[in-house]
Protein backbone atom coordinates (compact mmCIF):
# COMPACT_ATOMS: atom_id res chain seq x y z
CA UNK A 1 0.00 0.00 0.00
CA UNK A 2 2.75 2.64 1.06
CA UNK A 3 5.91 2.56 -0.69
CA UNK A 4 9.01 4.41 -0.36
CA UNK A 5 11.62 4.09 -2.95
CA UNK A 6 15.30 6.00 -2.59
CA UNK A 7 13.98 8.62 -0.20
CA UNK A 8 16.50 11.32 1.15
CA UNK A 9 15.14 13.85 3.29
CA UNK A 10 17.30 15.93 5.74
CA UNK A 11 17.04 19.53 7.71
CA UNK A 12 18.87 22.33 5.90
CA UNK A 13 22.59 21.17 4.89
CA UNK A 14 21.91 18.04 7.26
CA UNK A 15 20.87 14.78 5.71
CA UNK A 16 18.88 12.84 8.19
CA UNK A 17 17.77 9.87 5.57
CA UNK A 18 19.60 8.59 3.05
CA UNK A 19 18.09 6.66 -0.06
CA UNK A 20 15.38 4.68 2.19
CA UNK A 21 13.12 1.69 0.48
CA UNK A 22 10.26 0.44 2.73
CA UNK A 23 6.86 -1.39 1.73
CA UNK A 24 3.89 -1.45 3.69
CA UNK A 25 0.98 -4.13 2.84
CA UNK A 26 -2.41 -3.50 3.34
CA UNK A 27 -3.32 -5.27 6.75
CA UNK A 28 -0.02 -5.10 7.52
CA UNK A 29 1.86 -3.77 10.81
CA UNK A 30 5.12 -2.64 10.31
CA UNK A 31 7.62 -1.17 12.78
CA UNK A 32 10.18 1.43 12.25
CA UNK A 33 13.10 0.48 14.95
CA UNK A 34 16.23 2.05 15.74
CA UNK A 35 18.53 4.27 18.84
CA UNK A 36 17.73 8.04 19.66
CA UNK A 37 19.16 9.66 16.42
CA UNK A 38 18.85 7.32 13.49
CA UNK A 39 15.89 9.54 11.53
CA UNK A 40 13.01 7.25 12.80
CA UNK A 41 11.16 10.71 13.94
CA UNK A 42 11.91 12.20 10.46
CA UNK A 43 10.85 8.94 8.16
CA UNK A 44 7.27 9.75 9.65
CA UNK A 45 7.46 13.37 9.12
CA UNK A 46 8.52 12.09 5.73
CA UNK A 47 5.46 9.92 5.12
CA UNK A 48 3.21 12.30 6.76
CA UNK A 49 4.14 14.87 4.53
CA UNK A 50 5.55 17.22 7.33
CA UNK A 51 9.47 17.16 5.49
CA UNK A 52 9.94 17.86 2.08
CA UNK A 53 12.32 14.92 0.40
CA UNK A 54 15.41 15.49 -1.73
CA UNK A 55 15.20 12.67 -3.99
CA UNK A 56 13.47 8.99 -4.30
CA UNK A 57 9.45 8.41 -4.22
CA UNK A 58 6.88 7.92 -2.01
CA UNK A 59 3.68 6.58 -3.35
CA UNK A 60 0.41 4.99 -1.52
CA UNK A 61 -1.93 2.38 -3.59
CA UNK A 62 0.53 3.82 -6.52
CA UNK A 63 -0.75 7.80 -5.73
CA UNK A 64 2.38 9.71 -5.73
CA UNK A 65 1.99 12.06 -2.76
CA UNK A 66 5.17 13.97 -3.65
CA UNK A 67 4.35 17.61 -3.20
CA UNK A 68 1.14 17.57 -1.59
CA UNK A 69 0.93 20.22 1.58
CA UNK A 70 0.72 18.10 5.24
CA UNK A 71 -2.70 18.83 5.62
CA UNK A 72 -3.85 17.05 2.54
CA UNK A 73 -1.92 13.70 3.44
CA UNK A 74 -5.20 13.05 5.83
CA UNK A 75 -7.68 13.61 2.80
CA UNK A 76 -4.93 10.77 0.96
CA UNK A 77 -5.84 8.64 4.20
CA UNK A 78 -2.92 8.86 6.26
CA UNK A 79 -3.32 9.92 9.49
CA UNK A 80 -0.45 10.61 11.59
CA UNK A 81 -0.18 10.29 15.19
CA UNK A 82 2.54 12.29 16.18
CA UNK A 83 5.52 12.04 19.08
CA UNK A 84 4.36 13.35 22.72
CA UNK A 85 0.81 13.10 21.22
CA UNK A 86 0.16 16.74 20.85
CA UNK A 87 -3.59 17.00 21.76
CA UNK A 88 -5.10 20.14 22.04
CA UNK A 89 -4.87 20.58 25.74
CA UNK A 90 -7.61 23.04 26.34
CA UNK A 91 -10.31 21.15 24.60
CA UNK A 92 -11.98 18.46 26.06
CA UNK A 93 -11.20 14.52 24.97
CA UNK A 94 -14.78 14.82 22.63
CA UNK A 95 -13.40 17.96 21.20
CA UNK A 96 -10.10 16.36 20.26
CA UNK A 97 -12.05 13.60 18.96
CA UNK A 98 -14.05 16.00 16.88
CA UNK A 99 -11.49 17.67 15.46
CA UNK A 100 -10.01 14.22 14.24
CA UNK A 101 -12.90 14.44 11.92
CA UNK A 102 -12.08 17.64 10.72
CA UNK A 103 -12.07 16.77 6.89
CA UNK A 104 -15.01 16.80 5.02
CA UNK A 105 -15.36 13.51 4.39
CA UNK A 106 -14.89 12.40 7.96
CA UNK A 107 -17.21 14.51 9.32
CA UNK A 108 -20.15 13.31 7.60
CA UNK A 109 -19.41 10.34 9.62
CA UNK A 110 -18.51 12.22 12.66
CA UNK A 111 -21.23 10.46 15.17
CA UNK A 112 -21.01 7.10 13.84
CA UNK A 113 -16.97 7.26 14.46
CA UNK A 114 -17.54 9.06 17.90
CA UNK A 115 -19.75 5.88 19.04
CA UNK A 116 -16.87 3.31 17.39
CA UNK A 117 -13.94 4.94 18.99
CA UNK A 118 -15.51 5.06 22.11
CA UNK A 119 -16.48 1.63 21.88
CA UNK A 120 -12.89 0.24 21.30
CA UNK A 121 -11.90 2.33 24.22
CA UNK A 122 -14.23 2.65 26.30
CA UNK A 123 -11.97 5.17 28.65
CA UNK A 124 -12.83 7.81 26.10
CA UNK A 125 -16.25 7.86 27.10
CA UNK A 126 -16.23 8.22 31.06
CA UNK A 127 -13.37 11.13 30.40
CA UNK A 128 -14.92 12.77 27.26
CA UNK A 129 -16.05 16.34 28.97
CA UNK A 130 -13.08 16.49 30.24
CA UNK A 131 -9.97 19.36 29.62
CA UNK A 132 -7.55 17.00 27.41
CA UNK A 133 -4.58 18.40 29.01
CA UNK A 134 -5.59 17.07 32.29
CA UNK A 135 -5.65 13.27 31.45
CA UNK A 136 -2.79 10.96 32.40
CA UNK A 137 -0.24 10.04 30.19
CA UNK A 138 -1.98 6.52 29.50
CA UNK A 139 -5.23 8.20 28.33
CA UNK A 140 -3.69 10.70 26.56
CA UNK A 141 -2.30 8.66 24.22
CA UNK A 142 -5.25 6.81 24.30
CA UNK A 143 -7.15 10.09 23.36
CA UNK A 144 -4.08 10.36 20.34
CA UNK A 145 -5.03 7.42 19.29
CA UNK A 146 -8.70 7.70 18.78
CA UNK A 147 -8.05 11.18 17.25
CA UNK A 148 -6.33 9.84 14.66
CA UNK A 149 -9.12 6.89 13.98
CA UNK A 150 -11.85 9.48 13.50
CA UNK A 151 -10.81 10.05 9.81
CA UNK A 152 -11.16 6.06 9.55
CA UNK A 153 -7.39 6.19 7.48
CA UNK A 154 -6.34 3.80 5.46
CA UNK A 155 -2.62 4.09 7.30
CA UNK A 156 -2.20 5.03 10.94
CA UNK A 157 1.24 6.43 11.62
CA UNK A 158 2.75 5.85 15.64
CA UNK A 159 5.36 8.11 16.37
CA UNK A 160 6.66 6.43 19.74
CA UNK A 161 3.44 5.87 21.29
CA UNK A 162 5.24 4.42 24.67
CA UNK A 163 7.51 7.71 24.96
CA UNK A 164 7.20 9.16 28.62
CA UNK A 165 5.13 6.73 29.84
CA UNK A 166 5.40 4.47 32.79
CA UNK A 167 6.37 0.61 31.95
CA UNK A 168 3.18 -0.22 33.48
CA UNK A 169 1.57 1.93 30.92
CA UNK A 170 3.70 0.85 27.82
CA UNK A 171 2.34 -2.08 28.00
CA UNK A 172 -1.52 -0.72 27.97
CA UNK A 173 -0.41 1.48 25.15
CA UNK A 174 0.61 -1.21 23.17
CA UNK A 175 -2.34 -3.36 23.80
CA UNK A 176 -4.46 -0.70 22.58
CA UNK A 177 -2.56 -0.81 19.82
CA UNK A 178 -3.19 -4.34 19.07
CA UNK A 179 -6.74 -3.72 19.35
CA UNK A 180 -6.61 -1.36 16.33
CA UNK A 181 -4.49 -3.65 14.63
CA UNK A 182 -7.69 -6.12 15.35
CA UNK A 183 -9.98 -3.50 13.74
CA UNK A 184 -8.26 -4.57 10.45
CA UNK A 185 -6.10 -1.35 10.20
CA UNK A 186 -2.79 -0.65 8.24
CA UNK A 187 0.04 0.43 11.04
CA UNK A 188 3.27 1.67 10.75
CA UNK A 189 5.33 2.45 14.25
CA UNK A 190 8.01 3.83 14.95
CA UNK A 191 9.34 2.74 18.48
CA UNK A 192 12.80 2.81 20.34
CA UNK A 193 10.88 0.42 22.70
CA UNK A 194 12.43 -2.74 19.82
CA UNK A 195 11.41 -5.71 21.87
CA UNK A 196 7.63 -4.86 22.69
CA UNK A 197 7.29 -3.55 19.17
CA UNK A 198 8.52 -6.81 17.42
CA UNK A 199 5.52 -8.80 19.68
CA UNK A 200 3.35 -6.36 18.00
CA UNK A 201 4.26 -6.27 14.22
CA UNK A 202 4.73 -8.07 10.93
CA UNK A 203 7.90 -6.99 10.00
CA UNK A 204 10.09 -4.90 10.92
CA UNK A 205 13.29 -2.14 9.51
CA UNK A 206 16.16 -1.42 11.67
CA UNK A 207 16.72 2.12 10.96
CA UNK A 208 20.82 3.11 12.12
CA UNK A 209 21.89 6.85 11.51
CA UNK A 210 19.58 7.18 8.18
CA UNK A 211 19.88 3.80 6.84
CA UNK A 212 18.36 0.80 6.77
CA UNK A 213 21.07 -1.12 8.37
CA UNK A 214 18.20 -4.82 8.84
CA UNK A 215 14.73 -5.84 7.71
CA UNK A 216 12.98 -8.70 7.89
CA UNK A 217 9.97 -10.34 10.06
CA UNK A 218 9.57 -9.82 13.47
CA UNK A 219 10.41 -13.49 13.86
CA UNK A 220 13.68 -13.35 11.93
CA UNK A 221 15.07 -10.06 13.61
CA UNK A 222 13.70 -11.37 17.00
CA UNK A 223 16.71 -14.33 16.68
CA UNK A 224 19.43 -12.37 14.42
CA UNK A 225 21.82 -11.87 16.89
CA UNK A 226 23.59 -8.57 15.57
CA UNK A 227 20.14 -6.96 17.02
CA UNK A 228 19.83 -8.96 19.77
CA UNK A 229 23.24 -8.46 20.55
CA UNK A 230 23.67 -4.42 19.95
CA UNK A 231 19.76 -3.29 21.12
CA UNK A 232 18.29 -6.05 23.95
CA UNK A 233 21.58 -6.64 25.19
CA UNK A 234 20.79 -10.30 25.18
CA UNK B 1 -37.67 37.48 25.70
CA UNK B 2 -33.99 36.49 26.20
CA UNK B 3 -34.02 36.90 22.04
CA UNK B 4 -35.48 39.80 21.64
CA UNK B 5 -33.08 41.30 23.96
CA UNK B 6 -30.43 42.34 21.23
CA UNK B 7 -32.89 43.61 18.69
CA UNK B 8 -34.40 45.43 21.80
CA UNK B 9 -30.56 46.81 22.29
CA UNK B 10 -30.66 47.47 18.42
CA UNK B 11 -33.48 49.44 18.39
CA UNK B 12 -32.41 51.33 21.80
CA UNK B 13 -29.33 52.24 20.16
CA UNK B 14 -30.82 53.50 16.65
CA UNK B 15 -32.94 55.83 18.07
CA UNK B 16 -30.32 57.37 20.77
CA UNK B 17 -29.45 60.33 18.30
CA UNK B 18 -32.75 61.37 17.75
CA UNK B 19 -33.73 61.81 21.68
CA UNK B 20 -32.43 64.94 22.95
CA UNK B 21 -28.90 63.83 23.48
CA UNK B 22 -25.89 66.21 24.11
CA UNK B 23 -23.59 66.76 21.39
CA UNK B 24 -20.66 66.02 23.50
CA UNK B 25 -22.10 62.02 24.08
CA UNK B 26 -22.90 61.61 20.76
CA UNK B 27 -19.23 62.30 19.70
CA UNK B 28 -18.38 59.96 22.44
CA UNK B 29 -20.96 57.46 21.11
CA UNK B 30 -19.37 57.54 17.36
CA UNK B 31 -15.89 57.01 19.24
CA UNK B 32 -17.00 53.99 20.93
CA UNK B 33 -18.57 52.59 18.20
CA UNK B 34 -15.71 53.27 15.60
CA UNK B 35 -13.03 52.00 17.99
CA UNK B 36 -15.34 48.57 18.90
CA UNK B 37 -15.59 47.63 15.22
CA UNK B 38 -11.92 47.95 14.80
CA UNK B 39 -11.27 46.30 18.11
CA UNK B 40 -13.51 43.61 17.77
CA UNK B 41 -11.99 43.10 14.71
CA UNK B 42 -8.75 42.98 16.49
CA UNK B 43 -9.79 40.59 18.93
CA UNK B 44 -10.79 37.70 16.05
CA UNK B 45 -6.82 37.40 15.75
CA UNK B 46 -5.89 38.08 19.36
CA UNK B 47 -8.62 34.99 20.73
CA UNK B 48 -6.64 32.87 18.58
CA UNK B 49 -3.31 33.68 19.75
CA UNK B 50 -2.83 35.77 16.85
CA UNK B 51 -1.28 38.90 18.95
CA UNK B 52 -1.07 41.98 16.59
CA UNK B 53 1.04 44.65 17.84
CA UNK B 54 0.42 46.92 14.88
CA UNK B 55 -3.14 46.93 13.64
CA UNK B 56 -2.06 51.01 13.50
CA UNK B 57 -0.49 49.67 10.04
CA UNK B 58 -3.74 48.29 8.45
CA UNK B 59 -5.35 51.55 9.98
CA UNK B 60 -3.17 53.91 7.99
CA UNK B 61 -3.20 52.14 4.80
CA UNK B 62 -6.43 52.44 4.41
CA UNK B 63 -7.40 56.08 5.37
CA UNK B 64 -4.72 57.83 4.02
CA UNK B 65 -5.30 56.78 0.13
CA UNK B 66 -9.00 57.12 0.40
CA UNK B 67 -8.43 60.95 1.63
CA UNK B 68 -5.86 61.41 -1.21
CA UNK B 69 -7.89 60.24 -3.85
CA UNK B 70 -10.53 62.41 -2.81
CA UNK B 71 -8.49 65.59 -2.53
CA UNK B 72 -6.13 65.19 -5.71
CA UNK B 73 -8.96 63.10 -7.75
CA UNK B 74 -12.29 64.11 -6.27
CA UNK B 75 -12.95 60.48 -5.94
CA UNK B 76 -16.41 59.73 -3.84
CA UNK B 77 -15.08 58.49 0.05
CA UNK B 78 -17.37 55.33 -1.58
CA UNK B 79 -14.91 54.39 -4.00
CA UNK B 80 -12.22 55.70 -1.91
CA UNK B 81 -13.03 53.49 1.25
CA UNK B 82 -13.15 50.17 -0.71
CA UNK B 83 -10.29 50.96 -2.16
CA UNK B 84 -8.63 51.74 1.45
CA UNK B 85 -9.68 48.62 2.68
CA UNK B 86 -8.36 46.70 -0.36
CA UNK B 87 -5.29 47.71 0.55
CA UNK B 88 -5.39 46.88 3.98
CA UNK B 89 -6.22 43.72 3.41
CA UNK B 90 -2.97 43.80 0.85
CA UNK B 91 -0.66 44.78 3.46
CA UNK B 92 -1.94 41.53 5.44
CA UNK B 93 -1.07 39.10 2.76
CA UNK B 94 2.11 40.66 2.69
CA UNK B 95 2.82 40.46 6.43
CA UNK B 96 0.60 37.60 7.35
CA UNK B 97 1.60 34.95 4.34
CA UNK B 98 5.68 35.06 4.44
CA UNK B 99 5.08 34.92 8.88
CA UNK B 100 2.60 31.81 8.90
CA UNK B 101 4.20 30.12 5.67
CA UNK B 102 7.39 29.90 8.05
CA UNK B 103 5.94 29.72 10.92
CA UNK B 104 6.74 32.90 12.52
CA UNK B 105 4.50 32.59 16.03
CA UNK B 106 4.30 33.92 19.23
CA UNK B 107 6.49 36.34 20.84
CA UNK B 108 8.14 36.76 16.75
CA UNK B 109 4.48 37.64 15.12
CA UNK B 110 3.87 40.04 17.84
CA UNK B 111 7.07 41.94 16.93
CA UNK B 112 7.23 41.45 13.40
CA UNK B 113 3.38 43.32 13.76
CA UNK B 114 5.39 45.76 16.22
CA UNK B 115 7.62 46.78 13.08
CA UNK B 116 4.62 46.76 11.03
CA UNK B 117 2.42 50.09 12.08
CA UNK B 118 5.66 52.39 12.49
CA UNK B 119 6.47 51.21 8.94
CA UNK B 120 3.18 52.82 7.85
CA UNK B 121 3.65 55.75 10.23
CA UNK B 122 6.65 56.78 9.40
CA UNK B 123 6.19 56.38 5.44
CA UNK B 124 3.61 58.66 6.17
CA UNK B 125 5.45 61.15 7.29
CA UNK B 126 7.93 60.59 5.38
CA UNK B 127 5.44 61.52 2.31
CA UNK B 128 5.29 64.70 3.81
CA UNK B 129 4.46 66.72 0.41
CA UNK B 130 1.61 64.70 -0.25
CA UNK B 131 0.76 63.63 3.22
CA UNK B 132 1.66 66.72 5.36
CA UNK B 133 3.54 64.84 7.51
CA UNK B 134 3.20 64.71 11.31
CA UNK B 135 0.83 67.81 10.97
CA UNK B 136 -1.45 65.96 9.72
CA UNK B 137 -3.77 66.34 6.71
CA UNK B 138 -7.40 67.35 6.56
CA UNK B 139 -10.37 66.77 3.42
CA UNK B 140 -11.35 69.56 1.46
CA UNK B 141 -14.74 70.29 1.80
CA UNK B 142 -17.24 69.83 -0.55
CA UNK B 143 -18.06 72.51 -3.07
CA UNK B 144 -20.34 74.09 -3.13
CA UNK B 145 -20.49 73.64 0.64
CA UNK B 146 -23.84 71.93 2.06
CA UNK B 147 -24.72 70.36 5.26
CA UNK B 148 -25.21 67.15 3.70
CA UNK B 149 -23.46 65.66 1.26
CA UNK B 150 -23.66 61.69 0.60
CA UNK B 151 -20.80 61.96 -2.21
CA UNK B 152 -18.23 63.36 -0.42
CA UNK B 153 -19.50 61.84 3.11
CA UNK B 154 -19.43 65.02 4.83
CA UNK B 155 -22.26 65.87 7.20
CA UNK B 156 -22.25 68.88 9.82
CA UNK B 157 -24.66 66.98 11.99
CA UNK B 158 -23.16 64.43 14.09
CA UNK B 159 -26.32 61.88 13.62
CA UNK B 160 -25.24 60.93 10.09
CA UNK B 161 -22.19 59.51 11.34
CA UNK B 162 -23.41 57.80 14.31
CA UNK B 163 -25.68 55.62 12.08
CA UNK B 164 -22.88 54.93 9.67
CA UNK B 165 -21.03 54.00 12.32
CA UNK B 166 -23.67 51.82 14.22
CA UNK B 167 -24.25 49.85 10.83
CA UNK B 168 -20.43 49.67 10.56
CA UNK B 169 -20.15 48.27 14.16
CA UNK B 170 -22.80 46.01 13.76
CA UNK B 171 -21.49 44.43 10.31
CA UNK B 172 -18.37 43.76 12.84
CA UNK B 173 -20.52 42.06 15.35
CA UNK B 174 -21.98 40.26 12.50
CA UNK B 175 -18.91 38.63 11.10
CA UNK B 176 -17.84 37.65 14.74
CA UNK B 177 -20.81 35.42 14.93
CA UNK B 178 -20.42 34.06 11.24
CA UNK B 179 -16.32 33.01 12.56
CA UNK B 180 -17.90 31.63 15.81
CA UNK B 181 -20.03 29.45 13.96
CA UNK B 182 -17.76 28.49 11.66
CA UNK B 183 -15.48 25.65 11.05
CA UNK B 184 -12.50 27.99 11.11
CA UNK B 185 -13.29 28.59 14.44
CA UNK B 186 -12.54 25.39 15.28
CA UNK B 187 -9.82 25.31 13.12
CA UNK B 188 -8.02 28.40 14.82
CA UNK B 189 -8.84 27.21 18.05
CA UNK B 190 -6.91 23.93 17.32
CA UNK B 191 -3.85 25.80 15.82
CA UNK B 192 -3.87 28.14 18.59
CA UNK B 193 -3.27 24.98 20.70
CA UNK B 194 -0.67 23.19 18.67
CA UNK B 195 -0.11 23.78 14.75
CA UNK B 196 1.76 20.52 13.87
CA UNK B 197 -1.29 18.47 15.46
CA UNK B 198 -3.92 20.38 14.18
CA UNK B 199 -1.90 20.25 10.40
CA UNK B 200 -2.00 16.20 11.43
CA UNK B 201 -5.80 16.67 11.22
CA UNK B 202 -6.17 18.04 7.77
CA UNK B 203 -6.04 22.07 8.83
CA UNK B 204 -4.23 24.26 6.42
CA UNK B 205 -2.78 26.16 8.79
CA UNK B 206 -1.68 28.68 6.82
CA UNK B 207 -4.91 29.77 5.40
CA UNK B 208 -6.89 29.40 7.96
CA UNK B 209 -4.58 32.07 9.42
CA UNK B 210 -4.22 34.11 6.69
CA UNK B 211 -8.17 33.93 6.12
CA UNK B 212 -8.86 35.66 9.92
CA UNK B 213 -5.98 38.36 9.49
CA UNK B 214 -7.67 39.24 6.31
CA UNK B 215 -10.81 39.89 7.80
CA UNK B 216 -9.28 41.44 10.83
CA UNK B 217 -7.56 44.06 8.88
CA UNK B 218 -10.51 44.76 6.42
CA UNK B 219 -12.59 45.46 9.73
CA UNK B 220 -9.39 47.91 11.40
CA UNK B 221 -9.23 49.52 7.74
CA UNK B 222 -12.59 50.50 7.95
CA UNK B 223 -12.55 51.78 10.82
CA UNK B 224 -9.92 53.96 9.93
CA UNK B 225 -11.70 55.09 7.01
CA UNK B 226 -14.73 55.68 9.25
CA UNK B 227 -12.29 57.70 11.70
CA UNK B 228 -10.75 59.93 9.31
CA UNK B 229 -14.22 60.36 7.81
CA UNK B 230 -15.54 61.78 11.04
CA UNK B 231 -12.78 63.30 12.24
CA UNK B 232 -11.95 65.29 9.12
CA UNK B 233 -8.70 65.18 9.89
CA UNK B 234 -6.02 62.50 9.39
CA UNK B 235 -2.71 62.22 11.50
CA UNK B 236 -0.25 59.70 11.04
CA UNK B 237 0.19 59.60 15.11
CA UNK B 238 -3.63 59.12 15.73
CA UNK B 239 -4.24 56.64 12.49
CA UNK B 240 -0.97 54.65 12.27
CA UNK B 241 2.16 53.67 14.70
CA UNK B 242 2.73 51.84 17.77
CA UNK B 243 0.04 54.27 20.02
CA UNK B 244 -3.19 53.52 18.20
CA UNK B 245 -1.96 50.05 17.99
CA UNK B 246 -1.61 49.62 21.34
CA UNK B 247 -4.66 51.26 22.36
CA UNK B 248 -6.43 49.02 20.24
CA UNK B 249 -4.84 45.61 22.39
CA UNK B 250 -5.28 47.30 25.53
CA UNK B 251 -9.27 48.20 24.90
CA UNK B 252 -9.78 44.56 23.77
CA UNK B 253 -7.93 42.65 26.61
CA UNK B 254 -9.64 45.26 29.10
CA UNK B 255 -12.67 44.57 27.76
CA UNK B 256 -12.33 41.15 26.93
CA UNK B 257 -11.22 39.49 23.72
CA UNK B 258 -12.87 36.04 24.13
CA UNK B 259 -16.29 38.00 24.16
CA UNK B 260 -18.63 39.80 21.29
CA UNK B 261 -19.57 42.82 22.94
CA UNK B 262 -15.55 42.60 25.15
CA UNK B 263 -13.69 44.46 22.78
CA UNK B 264 -16.33 46.93 22.55
CA UNK B 265 -17.01 47.05 25.75
CA UNK B 266 -13.40 47.90 26.27
CA UNK B 267 -13.17 50.24 23.47
CA UNK B 268 -16.39 52.59 25.74
CA UNK B 269 -13.93 51.97 28.93
CA UNK B 270 -10.83 53.45 27.37
CA UNK B 271 -12.61 56.23 25.77
CA UNK B 272 -15.08 57.19 28.61
CA UNK B 273 -11.95 56.82 31.14
CA UNK B 274 -9.57 59.09 28.97
CA UNK B 275 -12.15 61.68 28.23
CA UNK B 276 -13.08 61.38 32.55
CA UNK B 277 -9.44 61.86 33.28
CA UNK B 278 -8.34 64.67 30.69
CA UNK B 279 -11.84 66.55 32.48
CA UNK B 280 -10.55 66.00 35.57
CA UNK B 281 -6.68 66.34 35.77
CA UNK B 282 -6.94 69.47 32.47
CA UNK B 283 -3.69 70.45 31.61
CA UNK B 284 -1.96 70.24 34.65
CA UNK B 285 -0.36 66.74 35.22
CA UNK B 286 -0.40 65.62 31.23
CA UNK B 287 0.91 61.85 31.36
CA UNK B 288 -1.55 61.30 34.84
CA UNK B 289 -4.54 59.76 32.35
CA UNK B 290 -1.81 56.96 31.14
CA UNK B 291 0.12 56.13 34.20
CA UNK B 292 -3.08 55.48 35.85
CA UNK B 293 -4.41 53.66 33.00
CA UNK B 294 -1.19 51.46 32.57
CA UNK B 295 -1.89 50.67 36.17
CA UNK B 296 -5.08 50.02 35.43
CA UNK B 297 -4.04 47.69 32.53
CA UNK B 298 -1.71 45.64 35.01
CA UNK B 299 -4.46 45.05 37.40
CA UNK B 300 -7.00 43.76 34.48
CA UNK B 301 -4.44 41.72 33.21
CA UNK B 302 -3.54 39.77 36.91
CA UNK B 303 -7.11 39.52 38.43
CA UNK B 304 -9.29 39.76 34.89
CA UNK B 305 -7.29 37.86 32.57
CA UNK B 306 -10.30 37.53 30.19
CA UNK B 307 -11.20 41.10 30.44
CA UNK B 308 -14.29 42.89 32.38
CA UNK B 309 -16.85 41.74 29.97
CA UNK B 310 -15.44 38.27 29.73
CA UNK B 311 -16.02 38.33 33.65
CA UNK B 312 -19.12 39.30 33.57
CA UNK B 313 -20.21 36.40 31.22
CA UNK B 314 -18.30 33.68 32.88
CA UNK B 315 -20.76 35.03 36.50
CA UNK B 316 -23.50 35.21 34.53
CA UNK B 317 -23.86 32.22 32.98
CA UNK B 318 -21.83 30.03 36.07
CA UNK B 319 -22.64 31.78 39.06
CA UNK B 320 -21.27 29.46 41.88
CA UNK B 321 -18.98 28.06 39.02
CA UNK B 322 -15.77 26.35 38.62
CA UNK B 323 -13.30 28.27 36.91
CA UNK B 324 -12.46 25.71 34.02
CA UNK B 325 -16.24 25.46 33.20
CA UNK B 326 -15.89 29.29 33.48
CA UNK B 327 -13.30 29.38 30.75
CA UNK B 328 -15.30 27.39 28.13
CA UNK B 329 -18.38 29.31 28.61
CA UNK B 330 -16.40 32.57 28.35
CA UNK B 331 -15.19 31.74 24.78
CA UNK B 332 -19.02 30.59 23.93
Amino acid sequence: MLTLRDVSAGYGSFQALFEISLEVSAGEAVAVIGPNGAGKTTLLRVISGQLPILSGSITLQGRSLLGLPAHRFIEEGIAHCPENRRLFPRMTVEDNLRMGAFIPTARRHFAERLDWVYALFPRLRERRGQLAGTLSGGEQQMCALGRALMSHPKLLLLDEPSAGLAPVLVMQVFDLVRRIRAEGFTVLIVEQNIQQALELVDRAYLLEVGKVKLSGTAGELKNNQFLRQAYMGL
Amino acid sequence: MKRWLPYGCIALLAVVPFAPVPLYYLHLAILILIMGLICTGWSLMGKFGLVSLGHGGFMGIAVYPMALLWNHYGLTPWLGAPIGVGLAVLLGVLIGYPAFRFRVVGHYFALITLALGEVVRLSIIAARELTGGSLGMTPLRVQPITDVSWYAVQFTDKRYFYVIALVAWLGGLWAWRLVNRSMARSALEAISEDEVAAASVGIHVTSQKLRITLLSAAMTGLGAIMLGQYNQYLNPNSLSGISISLEIVFASIVGGMYTMLGPTIGALITIVFRESLRAYFGATLTGMAETIYGLLLILFIIFMPRGLWGFVVARFAHPTGDTSRLEVAATR
